[in-house]
C-alpha cells in the first residue's frame, strides 16, 4: 500500500460570483487528507460550504484557490484535458440529494448500465456489472421496475447501484439521505457501510444527521467555510460546547451525557453510543445504591 | 385523476408481434403502409382487411382496445364518406333527387376510403404502438436513423431527449398532483366558473411546476455529467439488438403482402378506384 493520501486539498477557496452584492465567500482556505478507504462524514449546517467541498473534488466547480489532488493527481492543473477529467468522474462516483433527479432511464437496470455505457464498455461486461451492483444494493428483485413505482430509499440505492457499475474507487454522498424518511435513511447508510466494509471504496459521506455521522470513520465539521474540528467521532461529540456554539447538535446520548457532567456527576465525554452509555449509568447507580 | 395517463399506449404481453425486434417493426409498419396504399381495386381492399383483421388477431390486444383507439377518426371518416357518396361521377347511377345524383361507385369509393383509413391505424397501432414499450421504440429509432449521424444529424441526442422525457413524465404527473392539491388547500377553485376564469386558476400550477421541471433539468445534467456523460460519442449498449429468423420470416410475410395487393390490382377484375 501506498501512503499518499487519496484524497489531499492544500488551502482551498471558493467564492461563488454574484453580481449584486460582489462574490460569495463559501470556503475559506480549507485542507484536509483523505485516506484511501476511509468512511469520512463531512457535518455541518446548510450554509456551511459542505456541498461545495463536494462539487470541487470531482471538479464540478474549480476553486478560486488552492490545490486539490485525487490519488497523488492534482485535479486543479491548469493542463488538466477533458480527457483527464473523464478519468476522474469515473473513479470517483457521486450520489445526490434528490433520488429523482438522477435517475436517467425508465427501466431500473437501463438506468444502472447508463454509466457503463458511457465508458464504452462491451456489452457482456455491462451485464455482468449492472447485476453485480443490483446485488450489492440489494435490489436484484426489481431490475425490471420503473423508477416511479420504488419508494425514496430504494431509488437511491438505484443510484448507488448505478455509480457502483462503473466500479469507482471512492463514493461522495451529497447529502443522499437528506430527502428519505427514517427507514430509507437506514437502507442508505447500510449500504454505504457495507461498499465501505467490503469492497474498501472510499466514503465521503456528508450529511447534517448527527447519527450518521457517528456511524463513520471520522468526522470533518464544517463551519462558515472554514473546517472546524476533524476527528474521530468520540473526539469531535466530545467538543459539546463548539459544536452547540455552530448551531450543530450531538447525538442524544452524548447530550444526555454531558448535562448530567453540568450537574456535577463525573462522566466521560466521549460516549457517543447508546449501549454504552446506558451501561455507565447503570454502574453509576449500582454503585449509588452499594454504598 | 392524473394517474389515470397511459403512456404510449403500450400493452405488454408475449404474442409473436411482442417479440419483434423493434427496428423491424418500425420497417414493417413502413411496408405496410405502402401496402396498403397500394391497394386499388375491391378484391385487394378484401386482402387488405382480412390481413388487417388477421394482425389484430395475433397481437393478442382486445379488440375492442383497437376500436376504441380508431373513435378520434370517425369525423375524417364521416368527412370522406360524405365527400364520396355526393360528389364522385360514375356509370352506373343509383338515386337522382334533383341536383343530388349517387353513383354506384361513389358509395364503393366510400368504403374504399374507410377500409384504408381504419387498416392504416388499425395495423399501425398493432404492429407498433400496442405492442411495442416506449423505451425499446425509441432504442429502435435511434438505431434505425443512426446512419442520419454521418450527414450531423443529432439522432443520439434526440434518442436522449425521448428517454428522457418518458422518465419524467410520471415525475412531473406527481408533482402536479401535489402541486394542485397544496392550491386547493388554500383554497384555489379548478373545478367551478367559466371556462377562462378555470385556465385561469392553472396558472399557479403551472408556474411552480415549470420552475421545478427546470431545477430538475439542472441537477439531472450535473448527475449525467457525474456518470461521465459525454454525448453519444464512444458510448455502447447493454442491450445490443439483434435481427432473428423471426424478424425475417415477418419481413416476407409483408412483403408477400404487397406482392399479393398489386398482383391482385393487375389480374383480378373488379370494381377498382
Amino acid at each position: 500500500m501506498n501512503n499518499t493520501p487519496y484524497i489531499k486539498a492544500e488551502h482551498v477557496s471558493f467564492a461563488y460570483k454574484n453580481d449584486d452584492s460582489g462574490d460569495v465567500q463559501v470556503l475559506r482556505d480549507v485542507s484536509f487528507e483523505i485516506a484511501r478507504g476511509e468512511f469520512v462524514a463531512v457535518l455541518g449546517h446548510n450554509g456551511s460550504g459542505k456541498s461545495t467541498l463536494a462539487k470541487l473534488l470531482n471538479m464540478i466547480l474549480s476553486p478560486s484557490e488552492g490545490r486539490i489532488y485525487i490519488d497523488g493527481e492534482e485535479i486543479t492543473s491548469p493542463d488538466f484535458t477533458e480527457e483527464d477529467l473523464f478519468r476522474i468522474r469515473r473513479k470517483i462516483g457521486m450520489v445526490f440529494q434528490n433520488p429523482d433527479n438522477q435517475l436517467v432511464a425508465t427501466i431500473v437496470e437501463e438506468d444502472i448500465a447508463f454509466g457503463p455505457e458511457n465508458l464504452g464498455t462491451t456489452p457482456a461486461e455491462i451485464r455482468a456489472r449492472v447485476d453485480e451492483a443490483l446485488a450489492a444494493v440489494g435490489m436484484t428483485a426489481f431490475a425490471r421496475h420503473s423508477p416511479h413505482q420504488l419508494s425514496g430509499g430504494q431509488k437511491q440505492r438505484i443510484a448507488i447501484a448505478g455509480i457502483i457499475a462503473m466500479l469507482p474507487e471512492c463514493i461522495i454522498f451529497d447529502e443522499s439521505t437528506a430527502m428519505l424518511d427514517p427507514s430509507g435513511r437506514e437502507e442508505v447508510m447500510e449500504t454505504i457501510e457495507k461498499l465501505n466494509r467490503e469492497r474498501g471504496i472510499t466514503v465521503l459521506h456528508i450529511t447534517h444527521n448527527m447519527n450518521e455521522a457517528v456511524r463513520a470513520d471520522r468526522i470533518l465539521v464544517v463551519n462558515d467555510g472554514q473546517i472546524l474540528i476533524d476527528g474521530k467521532p468520540r473526539e469531535v461529540f466530545s467538543h459539546v460546547e463548539e459544536l452547540k456554539a455552530v448551531g450543530l447538535d450531538v447525538p442524544q446520548v452524548t447530550e444526555l451525557m454531558w448535562k448530567l457532567r453540568g450537574q456535577g456527576i463525573a462522566l466521560p465525554a466521549n460516549i457517543i453510543d447508546e449501549e454504552e452509555g446506558a451501561d455507565l449509568l447503570a454502574s453509576l447507580i449500582r454503585g449509588e445504591q452499594s454504598k | 385523476m392524473l394517474k389515470d395517463i397511459t403512456l404510449g399506449q403500450y400493452f405488454p404481453g408475449t404474442s409473436p408481434l411482442h417479440k419483434l425486434d423493434p427496428r423491424m417493426k418500425i420497417i414493417l409498419t413502413v411496408i405496410y403502409i405502402v401496402d396498403i396504399l397500394f391497394a386499388s381495386n375491391i378484391w385487394s381492399f378484401l386482402l387488405v382487411s382480412l390481413f388487417t383483421v388477421g394482425l389484430v388477431l395475433i397481437s393478442t390486444i382486445p379488440p375492442k382496445i383497437v376500436i376504441k383507439g380508431l373513435k378520434p377518426l370517425i369525423f375524417i371518416i364521416a368527412f370522406t364518406v360524405i365527400f364520396n357518396i355526393f360528389w364522385t361521377e360514375g356509370d352506373h347511377l343509383l338515386l337522382s333527387a334533383g341536383p343530388v345524383k349517387i353513383y354506384l361507385e361513389g358509395i364503393m369509393y366510400a368504403i374504399f376510403m374507410i377500409v384504408r383509413v381504419v387498416a392504416l391505424l388499425a395495423g399501425t397501432c398493432v404492429v407498433l404502438t400496442y405492442t411495442t414499450s416506449p423505451i425499446a421504440l425509441t432504442d429502435g429509432l435511434e438505431q434505425l436513423l443512426s446512419p442520419l449521424k454521418k450527414l450531423r444529424l443529432p439522432v443520439h441526442e434526440f434518442s436522449m431527449m425521448m428517454t428522457i422525457a418518458l422518465r419524467f413524465i410520471p415525475t412531473l404527473v406527481e408533482e402536479t398532483d401535489k402541486i394542485m392539491s397544496a392550491q386547493k388547500a388554500r383554497g384555489a377553485d379548478f373545478e367551478s366558473g367559466s371556462l377562462i376564469s378555470r385556465a385561469k386558476a392553472l396558472v399557479p400550477i403551472l408556474i411552480p411546476l415549470f420552475v421545478s421541471a427546470f431545477r430538475r433539468a439542472d441537477d439531472l445534467a450535473v448527475a449525467m455529467e457525474c456518470r461521465c456523460y459525454r454525448g453519444g460519442e464512444g458510448r455502447s449498449k447493454m442491450t445490443a439488438l439483434h435481427f432473428t429468423g423471426r424478424d425475417f420470416l415477418w419481413l416476407g410475410i409483408f412483403l408477400l403482402f404487397g406482392a399479393a395487393v398489386i398482383l391482385i390490382n393487375r389480374f383480378a377484375p373488379g370494381i377498382s378506384l
